[in-house]
């Protein structure tokens, strides 16, 4: 389908006609400079000029909280239930960031055993990105990461033009959706020359930060297993988790089961859990697999920058600076990477 | 006003939907360790050092290594230690109740690749379970095999397990078995020492032996520095690994060993590959 316009001001409009058939989610201004994904009830709640959300959309496919079994103690012949609540949602407005961590997050979700759960809320879910055009603020390094530019994992993109938007759809739900909509006009050779205008001011926009290519990271931090960094960033580590909770690509859960007070109805839920809390590599006798602070940082960071890329081919590091702008003790994952690259232990 | 909607998927596609299990047997072994049998309500797969999701609903999961010899089964055995919620709970189940199990789990370990091997098998305390299914498998096809030597080492006469199985053991004349406990009472009339202690007492020809060690982190570090003297190499010596699990299907995060997923790539790894994981042990 050729590329499309849509005016800023009929943004509302368009996602009016979307909420006739799909739950749309998008950017809201919070208090406080904070922005962050929501339900959409108002159409013109919706804030497209948002730099980063505090979070990502991650938990519109994985929920903190969600239910795997229904059992009942009183029927256990009858077995448990299993139930996915899975509405049609469009996720309106997602940056290049959050559209590779969710495209690492199907490659999770899907390798086998395959999770029905995630894959039913995903299979029913429709993407429209939103291109940044300008770093977001000085904590990203998602240009290093490789997630700024993407080519998949989304149905529709946007570009802002200034008084609109330059509509690319590229798969056949994101082509349905713009061709349904009264409010998408052709775009003409003027949107053609800013869209490519836009790229070019996009590429003058970013710097690197990471002083390598990021393809040597899983081998630089598989040689850093022994540096002296991952204690000296991990002493003022408070071990609260913040990071694991904001960052985009981060999955690990707790499975446990909650009985009613009735003692006989009950769940079995998976609850978002954090492999910098304490207790997460502990087993039954108090043994505990990582300890330390260090130790743990020392396998998150490797995690996202080395044994994801090994197992999936994508970087689990989307470079969205989540985990440092929200860490209360100020340890920032970027910082790593360049403390590896030379050796240093900083603080 | 936007659309909700509830699916109800079918059982079998949910990875985390269980099967019943009937307990069949039970006989407490020590003050903490119970052996319970199991009949499951369908045939399973087994092989050698693979374990089980066992639970209650309302309490959770834990996995449970079997202990039963490899093969396709649907009746199953394991060895418990009371030391957590799940465990306690199991605890207290009596023959005829029934609970939910999801598996087998984990690679497990083929025992046609030590066919015409040596075997040694060293087992440390509660390591003796897992490790009793790598005995039993070879036991059971004992023509496979050359020397079966069995090496077993609790900390008291009374924190011995499998009782049956070592005097039967003790009886063959195709096995040879060594039992050692760290500290006696007036009871015992055998050896006492530690479990490195065993291996003064027995010749073993380094070449075509393959050699498993099951126990405790620091009985393994120990029992695999005199594996390692006889001159068996790295990628002959095996041993169980565990973790805390929770999904068992690499999913949840908390089995994690470096990049390794211990309920899908282990629990069951060579020392070459411990040493490199580092994190290991």
């Amino acid at each position: 389908m050729l590329p499309h316009v849509l005016q800023k001001d009929q943004v509302p409009t368009f996602v009016k006609h979307l909420q006739q058939t799909y739950r749309v989610v998008g950017p809201v201004a919070k208090e406080k400079g904070f922005y962050d994904y929501q339900v959409i009830e108002e159409p013109k709640d919706i804030y497209l000029d948002f730099p980063i959300t505090v979070q990502s959309p991650k938990r519109f496919f994985l929920p903190a909280y969600e239910t795997l079994l229904k059992y009942n103690r009183a029927k256990q012949q009858e077995g448990p239930k299993v139930e996915v609540e899975a509405p049609r949602t469009v996720l309106f407005g997602v940056h290049p960031c959050d559209i590779y961590a969710t495209w690492v997050l199907d490659a999770v979700f899907s390798k086998d055993p395959k999770d029905p759960y995630y894959l039913s809320r995903r299979d029913r879910s429709v993407i429209i990105g939103l291109d940044c055009l300008k770093a977001c603020d000085e904590k990203s390094f998602c240009l290093d990461m490789g997630s700024l530019y993407v080519q998949q994992g989304f149905d529709i993109m946007l570009t802002d033009l200034g008084s609109r938007y330059y509509v690319e759809a590229v798969t056949d739900i994101g082509e349905n959706i713009a061709e349904q909509s009264d409010v998408l006009v052709l775009a003409t050779a003027k949107d053609h020359a800013a869209h490519q205008q836009a790229q070019e001011k996009k590429q003058a926009n970013f710097q690197h930060k990471v002083p390598y290519d990021t393809k040597y990271l899983p081998e630089l931090l598989d040689q850093s297993y022994d540096s002296l960094i991952w204690d000296a960033n991990a002493r003022r580590c408070f071990s609260c988790g913040q990071c694991n909770l904001v960052c985009p690509t981060c999955y690990c859960f707790d499975i446990v089961d909650e009985t009613k007070l009735n003692l006989t109805e009950g769940e079995r839920v998976r609850k978002w859990d954090g492999c910098q809390l304490q207790g997460f590599a502990e087993v039954a006798g108090g043994e505990n697999f990582r300890e330390t602070t260090g130790t743990r940082l020392r396998h998150r960071v490797m995690r996202k920058g080395c044994y994801m890329k090994k197992k999936y081919s994508k970087t689990g590091c989307v470079g969205c600076g989540r985990c440092d702008r929200n860490c209360p003790a100020d340890i920032s994952i970027l910082r790593t990477y360049q403390q590896i690259a030379s050796g240093t232990v900083a603080v | 006003m936007h659309p909700t909607t509830i699916l109800e998927l079918k059982p079998e596609a949910s990875p985390y939907l269980p099967m019943s299990a009937k307990l069949i047997h039970l006989e407490q072994f020590t003050e903490k360790e119970k052996f319970l049998r199991w009949e499951l309500s369908q045939s399973v797969e087994c092989k050698a050092g693979q374990f089980m999701q066992v639970g209650l609903m309302g309490v959770g999961e834990a996995p449970i290594s079997i202990t039963s010899a490899a093969g396709k089964r649907n009746v199953i055995e394991m060895c418990i230690r009371n030391v957590g919620d799940v465990t306690s709970a199991l605890h207290q189940l009596n023959v005829g109740q029934s609970v939910w199990m999801r598996g087998p789990f984990g690679n497990g370990y083929n025992m046609s690749n030590c066919e015409g091997q040596r075997l040694l098998f060293v087992a440390g305390g509660l390591g003796l379970a897992p490790c009793r299914s790598f005995i039993l498998s070879a036991l059971e096809n004992r023509e496979k095999y050359q020397d079966v030597t069995i090496l077993y080492g609790g900390r008291t006469p009374n924190d011995l397990l499998f009782k049956a199985d070592l005097e039967e053991w003790s009886a063959r004349k195709d096995c040879r078995l060594l039992v050692t406990v760290d500290r006696a009472d007036n009871s015992w009339a055998g050896h006492v020492g530690v479990i490195t202690t065993l291996f003064r007492k027995i010749k073993v020809d380094p070449t075509n032996t393959t050699v498993f060690v099951i126990g405790p982190p620091v009985m393994f570090k120990f029992a695999v520095l005199e594996v390692l003297a006889m001159g068996i190499p790295e990628n002959r010596i095996y041993c169980s690994l565990e973790r805390r699990m929770k999904c068992a299907i690499g999913a949840c995060g908390h089995c994690q060993i470096r990049e390794v997923y211990v309920c899908q790539e282990g629990p069951i790894f060579t020392y070459q590959r411990v040493k490199l994981l580092r994190e290991g042990i």
